[in-house]
């Protein structure tokens, strides 16, 4: 148990949801972040289908890490991640079919989401199956989280209401309250992260001068 | 049982015994300098033996992808046949929840749907364009309901036939492009097959917040209740979808519905669509049957 709970592996998991953000700090999987976050519900299904793919593509992946050709390798790691991803998507049109309508294309693109490819290719190509699951989970959660703010602060804003629920009461759309329709574009989720990366750098720098 | 064998650390001289010599006879460094050489085990001779496989080799690069595809190929056709009726059914339900918003039914629970269409939808029946019946379509969700948007030509025009309340309706799918990818909806007539009796719009891809709203704001769908769809001769198409303030020779108010500000071009995809999918039912339309 010490073993798969050591420092180095509390490093490997610690490492991408904050220092190592890869979407804070790597600025990666940006496409599908502006997409999917303009409500919570789809925000939160999509990081929890990224954190399951990027975990057990990069345990397979590393699995056989040692037996894939080298020529061939980044097709082989495309092989096994489109696998997985069409699989989710059929998970998802079976028991969740209106989050899957909402998500659209953007489960099949998983499968070209930079995060995938860099972790395979950078961590589970060289760790052990332990280590690059962790890898993994730590970067699908990374991702997820900043996709549940991103959307959580666009819902709330662009229609007033939390995965569905209605949080602002009528009371203050009576005193003139409207809600902010810039919200629910694309744009407002770039300007949102930018946000995001400025306070997380602020942060970090103020946390490393100490 | 073989001898053990000592390596020099110093200068790699290997000493084959039962112990390391006192001296290394090529550099004179002490028995501590030297290692004893263990045996590879079991395990480690396959992993040596793995390692010499050429992973670099054609033969080997080709073998090991075409096994790879099966593998996946064959885990991909097991998932897909499991979970096919599930979704199959997803998308059945979701059709029928359309259809049934078109008909002003909407907000229905899933649980509800199913029932809710086997009573109100009568018969989805295949005309072709000069009104005349392929199929009556009495076995429920076997004809029209089963045909793909696609395969809708003047040849082949689904209408679905349904009862609301006692009053005869009729559904026509509506199917074209709107801004960035393909719309699609379902109008509902009243018996008179001139005036509607409500509508709904979905989309595939429009922008979040303008074109979208064709689905999202019940408001657009609702405006074309009570609309007329023919002109007053009965000659064409009146039905459109225009812009605010925008003069058109010709329209009536009774046929004329606003368009969604910031979504012109989606709004124009609605029009060209309820005009265009309208027209191959004009024989229908127009026939008092």
């Amino acid at each position: 148990m010490s073993k798969l709970f050591s420092k180095e592996n509390k490093e490997v998991f610690s490492s991408p949801l904050n220092l190592n953000n890869p979407i804070a700090v790597q600025v990666l999987g940006i496409c599908s972040a502006l997409a999917v976050t303009s409500q919570l519900m789809p925000a939160i299904v999509m990081g929890l289908s990224v954190t399951v793919i990027t975990s057990f593509s990069n345990v397979i992946i590393s699995l056989i890490r040692k037996t894939i050709p080298n020529r061939i390798r980044i097709i082989i790691q495309l092989v096994v991640v489109a696998a997985l991803v069409t699989i989710v998507s059929m998970l998802l049109k079976a028991f969740a079919y209106d989050v899957s309508v909402q998500l659209s294309v953007y489960v099949g693109l998983i499968i070209t989401n930079c995060i995938l490819m860099g972790r395979l290719e950078a961590f589970a190509m060289m760790n052990g199956p332990w280590e690059s699951f962790l890898d993994g989970m730590a970067n699908g959660l990374g991702y997820a989280y900043v996709l549940v703010i991103v959307g959580a602060v666009r819902e709330l804003l662009g229609s007033g209401c939390l995965a569905g629920f209605q949080i602002i009461p009528d009371a203050v759309y009576e005193m003139g309250y409207m809600n902010n329709g810039m919200m629910t574009m694309p744009a407002m989720a770039l300007i949102l992260l930018g946000c995001f990366i400025w306070a997380h750098r602020a942060y970090n720098e103020n946390k490393e001068k100490k | 049982m073989a001898t053990k064998k000592f390596k020099c650390k110093v200068c790699g001289y290997v000493h084959e015994g039962d112990a390391a010599p006192a001296k290394c006879p090529v550099c004179q460094a002490p028995a501590s300098e030297f290692v004893e050489e263990v045996e590879a085990t079991a395990a480690e001779k396959s992993a040596n033996k793995k390692k010499g496989i050429d992973t670099n080799s054609n033969v080997y690069t080709i073998i090991y992808a075409s096994v790879v595809v099966v593998i996946v190929a064959t885990l991909l056709a097991v998932f897909s046949q499991l979970l096919a009726p599930q979704s199959e059914a997803n998308v059945r339900i979701d059709k029928k929840s359309q259809i049934l918003a078109a008909l002003n039914l909407r907000g229905l629970e899933k649980t509800e749907i199913e029932n809710k269409y086997a009573e109100v939808v009568v018969a989805d029946r295949i005309i072709k364009s000069d009104a005349s019946v392929i199929n009556e379509g009495v076995d429920k969700d076997k004809a029209a309901f089963a045909m793909a948007n696609k395969d809708i030509t003047p040849d082949n025009l689904p209408i679905y036939v349904c009862t609301v309340n006692g009053e005869t309706k009729y559904v026509i799918p509506l199917v074209g492009k709107g801004l960035w990818n393909e719309i699609w909806g379902y109008i509902s007539l009243n018996d008179d097959k001139n005036t509607v009796y409500g509508a709904y719009f979905s989309h595939a891809g429009e922008t979040a917040g303008l074109g979208a709203r064709i689905t999202e704001y019940e408001g657009f769908q609702q405006q074309f209740e009570n609309k007329k769809v023919l002109t007053e001769d009965a000659s064409d198409v009146a039905l459109s979808v225009v812009k605010v303030g925008k003069k058109v020779e010709g329209l009536s108010a009774d046929s004329r519905c606003d368009a969604i500000t910031g979504a012109t071009l989606t709004c124009d995809g609605v029009n060209n669509m309820v005009r265009d999918c309208l027209k191959k039912y004009m024989i229908f339309l127009t026939s008092n049957e």
